[in-house]
């Protein structure tokens, strides 16, 4: 079918035949030519017609800040709301490690195919080939283009780009700037934001948060966000809205990602007709520094990069309390190293991670809790020197030691796996749009390429070819496809739906129970992490869902709110979050418990072989799940899309 | 250990402010300062009270939302520290700790600790970037750039635009803020096209929103979280006056 013309009309027609199996509209044929051809299909908007249109895009991360940059650049009026108080502060500027590109520039035999089998292979076969090699090609101009914008990536004496390995690779196409290669990403895309907001393309609305969104006649035509200083309920409309809002690992209570990270933006979403897909793909870094006490806030990551130049071990004998300098080499179990010889401490992060939590189940683990194990810098210290070191990792290595008091090259640090990364999210097609028209939803957000585990350096990869390279194109078509009706703040819908945003936040504000939103938080993330953490088991997922149900019901009781919804009043952002996470999580233990197999990060104890690893079940489960919301009182609809794989048959996935 | 916090309160741009003093007992020195207002927070809500606003993101150093005064200097007392990552070791038990906004007239204050630092943002608009477009760019490794330049040009990147730099300068100058920029894009090949531009733009812009001047006290550097030298604001007056005599400013 060629959508270039009739984009909006089937889509529409689509969308409202409930319960049929969505239509990745993958356009199939060879994969190397795939983008090429559906971009040619894709229709286009005059320049001085784009002006007419307006662009909402929420959150100003690396999705949401290169794809409001583009569009801007092309001649939309965009539309760019964040949370944070300048888009600058996005959590993309947390990432730490790189970015992944299929350059080849170290002759180790990389290539688009090979970037392209690592993804699907690490992602467990969960993914979909045809986004996946897509976003393998647009690996390449991301780096072009990064570099243009005056990105300081680390070079090497002769003036060309370094690279450096991450795990699930076994060559180095990651492009590094030290230990904040999110952070110099972000400031370029947050400097191409900057030059178009100069510009007059982009009106940029910092301290906001979107409550709402806007359906029309079956389309996405706007959303309803509250200035969080003031807290006014404002209405902004628009042919198309981009959700770029990230990911909700923070439905733990503790996560790696920042304190505002939250779901809202595609909860409220999913309730107006967007389907979620594989809610329970929830990546554990394996390298975060272990938690120090009950009142921390926040866990903290430290790069997987490290892994490169550190070795990771416990003591060979359960209970062995002596100081790691006192172990000698044969009473240290080097487990990665002696499990999956072939890619050692470089095995993807959700075998590093889980084997961490057998082997501190095993009563190895290290550090007061017992819930860390080493990750030790002895032995590049000795082969590279201190000099080298610092440099590679300057920031990490600093950050470590302001938090712990331990200088990581002479005592090995600590780690332990923490909640980090949501594969899951928005269903999308090929295009980037969600099962409503108009509606597209970009980097973490949406659920795309990375299966059930994503490999490092490939979130800001996936983010800015969704945002630079991908949206701005099929947005596009989409627009081309006709004229939209108009919209107007005096329809009754949106009147109703405005007051109905007013009234939810007035209900959270004035809510004058004993417990606080961080506590709910908290309780969420404690049957979360035992149920659907690291290691899930059908019991514990079934009951988890009882006790989830419990909880919404106690925090509609007896939740407490100091303060109103006219002003700035953060404990009501943290309750209005909390209130989506808690439905979140039930949707996400539905999510596990259906999944009869382990794949990736979701590892159901009664789906393993007997090393213990995960065993898929590729003849019923080779699927996204999708889900979609029926209602408050009603249980979602599981819906299916099968995947199919043509390039790269599944096979096991073995890095031993 | 315990505390007692001596923080501003003040309810809107408008409102007077005012210190109030808490005691937060139950803490530890593995904790950080935010951790502590965290607790106190709870507690303050738990009685029913309004909590503490401040703000802060990421509680990894990275994202600059965070940023008081504490017991007078930006970031607190110890060097290349954020906000989020001082920990309570850097204060002796039952030490009075004094928590105040950052005072400088382009960051007005919001509510209690937080403020308004979209100054920062207008000053990037008006030309901390280089203007390409996407998907017009040569292969990456089709400019060499050397390694002393790449890494220099990092040094200054690591901004994190916090505005302590303009918090703990007695004349409110945004001179390392907009020097760290200058700095980053100037040395490198990328950069060099629109050097004059952006340095005069840029400037004006810190003038327009009011910053001071730079009278080199060396306050800001000391205060950088990310260790950002007064180097960068040497640079900025050579290329700003490189380009005001080549363009006429």
């Amino acid at each position: 079918m060629n959508r270039a013309c009739d984009t909006q009309a089937a889509a529409v027609a689509e969308a409202s035949a409930a319960a049929c199996v969505p239509d990745s509209h993958d356009p199939g044929g060879p994969l190397a030519t795939r983008w090429e051809r559906r971009r040619a299909e894709l229709g286009l908007v005059a320049r001085p017609r784009r002006r007419r249109h307006t662009v909402v895009v929420v959150g100003a991360g690396l999705a949401g800040a290169s794809a409001a940059a583009t569009l801007g650049e092309l001649g939309y009026r965009v539309l760019c709301v964040c949370f944070q108080d300048s888009p600058r502060r996005a959590h993309s500027v947390a990432a730490q490690g790189g970015i992944n590109a299929a350059k080849n520039y170290q002759n180790d035999g990389d290539s688009v195919e090979r970037l392209f089998a690592d993804t699907l292979k690490g992602g467990d076969f969960r993914a979909r080939e045809g986004n996946v090699y897509r976003l393998a090609q647009l690996s390449l101009p991301i780096v072009d283009h990064l570099v243009a914008q005056g990105v300081p990536f680390a070079r090497e004496y002769g003036g060309q780009l370094q690279n450096r390995s991450f795990g699930g690779a076994l060559v180095a196409r990651t492009f590094y700037a030290r230990g904040q290669t999110g952070q110099q990403l972000l400031l370029g895309a947050y400097q191409a934001l900057s030059k178009e907001v100069a510009a007059g393309h982009v009106r940029m609305l910092p301290r906001r948060e979107m409550l709402d969104l806007v359906v029309v006649g079956g389309a996405a035509r706007g959303i309803v966000t509250r200035e969080l200083t003031t807290g006014r309920i404002e209405l902004h409309f628009g042919d198309a809205v981009v959700l770029a809002s990230g990911g909700y690992a923070n439905v733990y209570g503790l996560s790696t990602n920042a304190r505002g990270s939250n779901a809202s933006a595609i909860w409220r979403a999913y309730v107006r007709g967007a389907a979620f897909a594989n809610p329970s793909f929830v990546q554990f870094h394996p390298t975060c520094v272990p938690l120090r006490g009950e009142q921390q806030g926040k866990l903290t990551l430290m790069s997987e990069s490290l892994r490169n130049d550190a070795r990771i071990w416990v003591p060979r004998t359960p209970g062995d309390a002596r100081a790691p300098h006192e172990l000698a080499e044969a009473t240290r179990d080097y487990y990665l190293e002696r499990l999956y010889p072939r890619y050692g401490n470089l095995t993807p992060r959700d075998i590093a991670s889980r084997a961490a939590k057998t082997i501190c189940d095993q009563g190895k683990g290290v550090g007061p809790s017992g819930r860390g194990v080493y990750l030790d810098l002895r032995d590049a210290l000795r082969r590279e020197g201190e000099a080298v070191l610092r440099e590679r990792y300057g920031n990490v290595l600093q950050m470590y030691e302001r938090l712990t008091g331990d200088d990581p090259l002479r005592v090995p640090m600590q780690i332990y796996p923490a909640a980090h990364y949501s594969m899951g999210g928005l269903w999308v097609d090929y295009d980037l749009m969600t099962t409503i028209p108009g509606l597209f939803a970009i980097g973490e957000a949406n659920f795309s390429d990375h299966g059930a585990n994503r490999l490092g350096a490939s979130a800001l990869m996936q983010c800015l070819a969704d945002g630079y390279f991908i949206v701005p194109y099929t947005l596009t078509g989409y627009l081309a496809g006709g004229e939209l009706g108009q919209v107007s703040a005096e329809d009754a819908e949106i009147r109703a739906l405005v007051a109905g945003v007013s009234e939810r936040v007035a209900r959270l504000a004035g809510a004058g129970g004993r417990r606080t939103a961080g506590d709910f938080q908290r309780a969420l993330g404690q049957i979360l992490s035992s149920a659907c953490g690291l290691s899930r088991s059908g019991p514990r997922l079934a009951r988890a869902a009882g006790e989830i149900a419990a909880l919404r019901a106690a925090f509609a009781d007896d939740l407490c709110v100091p303060g109103t919804a006219a002003e700035l009043n953060q404990e009501l952002e943290r309750a209005g979050r909390v209130a989506d996470f808690l439905e979140l999580g039930e949707l996400m233990c539905r999510d596990a418990l259906a999944r009869e197999e382990s794949c990736g990060c979701h590892f159901r104890e009664e789906h393993q072989t007997a090393d213990g690893d995960a065993r898929r079940d590729d003849s019923r489960f080779a699927h996204v799940a999708v889900w979609r919301y029926r209602g408050r009182d009603q249980a979602p609809e599981r819906l299916i899309e099968p995947l199919a794989f043509e390039a790269l048959g599944p096979c096991e996935r073995s890095y031993r | 250990m315990k505390l007692a916090l001596r923080i501003w309160r003040q309810d809107g741009p408008a409102a007077h402010g005012a210190f109030e003093r808490h005691c937060v007992v139950g803490l530890a020195p593995e904790m950080t300062l935010l951790d502590a207002l965290d607790v106190l927070n709870e507690r303050l809500v738990h009685a029913g009270k309004r909590p503490v606003a401040f703000d802060s993101d990421c509680r990894e150093g990275i994202c600059g939302a965070c940023g008081m005064l504490i017991d007078g200097f930006a970031h607190g007392p110890r060097a290349l520290t954020t906000t989020c990552e001082l920990g309570l070791r850097a204060f002796a038990d039952g030490a009075e700790v004094t928590l105040e906004p950052f005072r400088a007239g382009p960051f007005p204050v919001l509510r209690d600790l937080c403020v308004d630092r979209s100054a920062l943002d207008r000053i990037i608009q008006a030309g901390g970037y280089v203007s390409v477009r996407t998907g017009s760019a040569p292969d990456a490794n089709a400019v060499a750039v050397a390694k002393p330049a790449a890494e220099r040009a990092l040094d200054a990147a690591a901004c994190i635009g916090c505005g302590a730099c303009v918090a703990a300068c007695p004349n409110r100058s945004g001179a390392l803020f907009v020097g760290a920029k200058l700095a980053h894009l100037g040395q490198l090949p990328q950069g060099a096209p629109e050097r004059g531009r952006r340095a005069l733009a840029m400037v004006a812009a810190a003038d327009r929103e009011g910053f001071g001047g730079c009278s080199s006290h060396g306050e800001c550097q000391a205060a950088c979280p990310k260790g950002i030298g007064l180097g960068v604001i040497a640079r900025m007056n050579r290329e700003f006056l490189v380009a005001a005599v080549r363009d006429g400013g």
